[in-house]
C-alpha cells in the first residue's frame, strides 16, 4: 500500500489551515466565520493524522476523534450565538457587532 | 507630690477633651462648670504643690519623669516636668489668673452660640500653657509653646464669621511663626552641639562646651530670643497684638496680656545661663526692651480703642520684663510679670464689662461717664490703671517697675540711657492709662447701658483688684527697708544682678525712686489736663504737626505699612508671577502624558471580532517566527 508522503499531507494541513484563518479575518457574515473555523479545526486534525501516520501511533487518530467532539460542541454554542444575534441585529454581519469598541 | 503636679497639667486638658467630646450634648451649665472646674482644680492642686515647695525650700526642686516620649539616636526626650522657684511663680499665676478669668467668662460668654467650643479652647490653652512652664525639656516646652500660639490662633478668630477677625487671626499666628521657626532653629544647635535638650543638662553643658562671648553660644541666645521676640510681641515681632484684641475679651485678658505673651520673658528667665554667656545677645534683648516700650508707650497714647490702649500697654509692659532680662535682674523680669498679670487682667476684664455694657462699644470717644453707672468697674479699672501706673507706695506696679528702672540703672549690664528710657516710658504709662480712663468712666454719658456685670464677673475683678494692690509688697525696694521675700525665693535659680559700682549707692536708689514716683503722678496729671481741657487738646490735634503726629502714632509708627511694603507685597508679587505654578506643570504634564496613551490605545479596541482575529494571527505568526528564527 503506498503512502502519502508526510510532507504533502501537512502541506494540505497548512493551505486548510491558511484558508480557514483567512476565512475569519476577512469574511463577515458570521455562518462563513463559523465554517472558516471549521475549516482550521479540520486542518489541525489532518495535522494530527499525518503524524499518526508518520510515527505508527495511534495517538493522532484519538485526537481527530476529540476534535470532532470539540468542532460539534463548538458548532453548537457558535450557532445559538448566532441565532442570538440575528435575534438582536436582524443581521449576521459580524462588524454590526461592536458594542466593545473603547 | 508628682502625681499632683502632673495632675495640674493634665486637668485642664481633660476639660478640653470632655467639652470637645460632648460638645454636641452639654448643656451651657454644664459645659461652664467644667470649664471652670478644671482649671480651678488644677489651680488648688498647684497651690498644695506650691506649699509643700516652700515647705522643703530650695530642697523641694521637683525633677519628674511620667515616660520616655522619643528615644531616636542620641535624642533621648522624656515627658518631664521640673518644679523649681521660677515654675512654681509662674505655675501659681499661670492658674490663678486663669481660674478667674473662666469664673468671668463663664458669665460675660454666656450669650454666644459656641460657649462650649470657648471654655473647650481654654481649657486647652491653659494646658498647653502650663506644659510650657513646667517642662523640664526644650522640646516638651516647645509643645506648649505651639499649643499656645495654636490656642492663640483660634481664640482671636472665634468669632469666625466675621472675615477681619480671621484675618487677625492668621496675621498673629503667621507673625509668631518667624519667631518660631528662630527658634526652632535654635533647638536645633543646642542638640547637635550639646547633645540634650533637657533644660537643666543644657544649662550645666552650656559653660563647658562653649567659650563665653563666642560665635555659637551668641547665634543660639539670638535664635531663642527671636522666638521669645514673637511670641511677647516685641519690636520688629509685635504688629500682631494690637490686631489680636479682634477676640473676646476675656480671651484678650488671659492669652494676650497675663500669660502667653509673657512666654517669652519665661524663655529667656529659664535660658539666663546661655544669655549671661552671651553678653552681646543680652544687649540686644535690653535694646529690644527699650525700645519697645518707648516705641508702644507713644501709640497707647493716641488710640481710640480701648482694647488697643491696652493693648500696646502690654507690649510696653514686655517691653519692661525685657529690659529687666538685658540688663540681667532677671527675678525682676519675673517679678513683674506676675503684677503685671493681675493687673493687666484686671483692666482687661473691667473693660470687658464695660464694652458689653455699650453693645460692644470699643471707642473710647462713645464711651464717658460710666463712674457712676458702672462703680465696680470703675474702681476696679482704677485699681489697675493705678497699679499700671506705678502709682507710687500703695500699688504692686510701683514695686514691680521700680525694681526694674533701679536695676536698669544701678546693673553692670544697664546705664543712663536704659533707665531714662524707662522712666520715660513710665510717664508715658501713666498718661495713657489715665486717658482712657478719664474717657471712659469720667465726663457725660454718651451710650446707653445695656447689660450689667453679674456676679461672679465682680467677683474676679475684686480679687484681681486686691492682687493688683498686694502683690507687689512681697519685693520692697531696699531703701524701703529689707522686705523682699520674692527676690529671695527666686535667688535658688537666678544669679543676682550684677550692680556697677559707682552706680549703685542707697542715696542713688532713693533719688531715683522719687523721680520716677514724680513722673508717675506727673503722667496722671498730664492726662488728667488733657482731659479737663478738652478745647485745648483737641485744638492741639487737630493742627497739622498734631495730626500727622497722631496719625504716625496711631497706626503704630507704620510698621503694618512697612512691612506691607516689604514683605505682603513682594511676596504677592511673586504669587502672582507664578499664578501657572511651574511645578504643578511638570505633575500636570505626567497626567496629560498617561490621558493621552489612553485615547491611543483604546483606540485598538474596535469591538470588531474581525480585527481581533487579525490580531491572534498576527501574533503567532511573531511568536511563531521568533521561535523558529532564535
Amino acid at each position: 500500500m503506498s503512502s502519502v508522503p508526510t510532507n504533502h499531507a501537512l502541506i494540505l494541513a497548512a493551505a486548510l489551515f491558511v484558508l480557514g484563518a483567512l476565512g475569519v479575518m476577512t469574511r463577515r457574515n458570521l455562518v462563513f466565520v463559523l465554517m472558516s473555523v471549521e475549516i482550521m479545526l479540520n486542518a489541525a486534525a489532518v495535522a494530527f493524522v499525518a503524524a499518526a501516520a508518520k510515527w505508527r501511533q495511534p495517538d493522532g487518530q484519538v485526537i481527530v476523534i476529540f476534535i470532532l467532539v470539540v468542532a460539534a460542541a463548538e458548532v453548537a454554542v457558535g450557532l445559538s450565538l448566532l441565532l442570538r444575534i440575528y435575534h438582536n441585529w436582524k443581521s449576521v454581519d459580524v462588524d454590526e457587532v461592536s458594542l466593545m469598541r473603547g | 507630690m508628682s502625681i499632683l503636679l502632673w495632675l495640674v497639667t493634665i486637668l485642664p486638658f481633660l476639660g478640653a477633651l470632655l467639652l470637645a467630646l460632648l460638645s454636641g450634648t452639654l448643656p451651657k451649665k454644664a459645659a461652664g462648670a467644667l470649664g471652670c472646674a478644671s482649671v480651678g482644680a488644677s489651680w488648688v492642686l498647684a497651690m498644695v504643690v506650691a506649699g509643700s515647695f516652700l515647705q522643703h525650700g530650695p530642697s523641694g526642686v521637683l525633677n519628674t519623669t511620667l515616660y520616655p516620649w522619643m528615644n531616636v539616636g542620641g535624642l533621648r526626650v522624656t515627658m518631664g516636668l521640673h518644679l523649681d522657684a521660677l515654675s512654681v511663680v509662674m505655675m501659681v499665676v499661670i492658674s490663678f489668673v486663669a481660674f478667674l478669668i473662666h469664673l468671668y467668662a463663664s458669665q460675660s460668654m454666656y450669650d454666644e452660640d459656641d460657649y462650649n467650643r470657648f471654655f473647650c479652647y481654654m481649657n486647652l490653652f491653659v494646658g498647653s500653657m502650663l506644659t510650657l512652664v513646667l517642662a523640664d525639656n526644650l522640646l516638651l516646652l516647645y509643645l506648649g509653646w505651639e499649643g499656645v500660639g495654636l490656642c492663640s490662633y483660634l481664640l482671636i478668630g472665634f468669632w469666625y464669621r466675621d472675615r477681619k477677625n480671621g484675618c487677625a487671626a492668621q496675621k498673629a499666628f503667621i507673625v509668631t511663626r518667624i519667631g518660631d521657626a528662630a527658634m526652632a532653629v535654635g533647638l536645633f544647635l543646642i542638640f547637635t552641639q550639646l547633645g540634650t535638650l533637657d533644660i537643666q543638662s543644657v544649662l550645666a553643658a552650656a559653660p563647658k562646651v562653649w567659650p563665653v562671648a563666642g560665635a555659637a553660644v551668641t547665634t543660639v541666645a539670638l535664635l531663642l530670643l527671636g522666638g521669645a521676640i514673637g511670641k511677647s510681641a516685641q519690636v520688629p515681632l509685635q504688629t500682631w497684638l494690637p490686631d489680636a484684641m479682634a477676640g473676646p475679651t476675656p480671651v484678650s485678658a488671659l492669652i494676650h496680656a497675663a500669660t502667653m505673651v509673657t512666654a517669652g520673658v519665661y524663655l529667656i528667665a529659664r535660658m539666663h545661663v546661655i544669655f549671661t554667656m552671651a553678653p552681646a545677645a543680652q544687649l540686644v534683648v535690653a535694646i529690644i526692651g527699650a525700645v519697645t516700650l518707648f516705641y508702644s508707650g507713644f501709640s497707647a497714647l493716641v488710640q481710640r480703642d480701648i482694647k488697643r490702649v491696652l493693648a500696646y500697654s502690654t507690649i510696653s509692659q514686655i517691653g519692661y520684663m525685657f529690659l529687666a532680662l538685658g540688663v540681667g535682674a532677671w527675678s525682676g523680669a519675673i517679678f513683674h510679670f506676675m503684677t503685671h498679670a493681675f493687673f493687666k487682667a484686671l483692666l482687661f476684664l473691667s473693660a470687658g464689662v464695660v464694652i458689653d455694657a455699650l453693645h460692644r462699644e470699643h471707642d473710647l470717644f462713645k464711651m464717658g461717664g460710666l463712674r457712676r453707672r458702672l462703680p465696680v468697674a470703675f474702681w476696679t479699672f482704677l485699681v489697675g490703671a493705678a497699679s499700671l501706673s506705678a502709682l507710687p507706695l500703695v500699688t504692686a506696679g510701683f514695686y514691680s517697675k521700680d525694681a526694674i528702672l533701679w536695676a536698669s540703672w544701678s546693673s553692670r549690664l544697664g546705664g543712663g540711657w536704659f533707665w531714662l528710657v524707662g522712666t520715660l516710658g513710665a510717664l508715658l504709662t501713666a498718661a495713657y492709662s489715665f486717658r482712657a480712663l478719664f474717657l471712659a468712666f469720667c465726663g457725660t454719658q454718651k451710650t446707653e447701658i445695656a447689660k450689667l456685670a453679674g456676679g461672679l464677673m465682680n467677683l474676679a475683678l475684686v480679687v484681681l483688684a486686691f492682687f493688683s494692690v498686694v502683690a507687689g509688697f512681697v519685693g520692697m525696694p531696699e531703701v524701703l527697708g529689707r522686705f523682699d521675700p520674692f527676690g529671695h525665693f527666686m535667688s535658688s535659680v537666678f544669679p543676682r544682678v550684677p550692680l556697677a559700682a559707682d552706680r549703685s549707692s542707697q542715696g542713688a536708689e532713693g533719688k531715683l525712686l522719687l523721680i520716677s514716683a514724680v513722673l508717675s503722678l506727673l503722667g496722671i496729671y498730664l492726662a488728667y489736663l488733657y482731659f479737663k481741657e478738652r478745647r485745648w487738646s483737641e485744638a492741639v490735634a487737630q493742627s497739622a504737626p498734631g495730626r500727622a503726629v497722631h496719625r504716625f502714632f496711631f497706626a503704630g509708627w507704620g510698621f503694618d505699612q512697612l512691612y506691607d511694603w516689604l514683605f505682603v507685597r513682594p511676596f504677592k508679587a511673586v504669587a502672582f508671577g507664578n499664578r501657572s505654578d511651574f511645578i504643578d506643570k511638570f505633575f500636570a504634564g505626567l497626567g496629560e502624558a498617561a490621558r493621552y496613551a489612553n485615547i491611543g490605545l483604546s483606540a485598538t479596541q474596535t469591538g470588531r471580532l474581525r480585527n481581533y482575529a487579525a490580531g491572534i494571527v498576527l501574533g503567532a505568526i511573531v511568536v511563531g517566527a521568533i521561535a523558529l528564527l532564535r
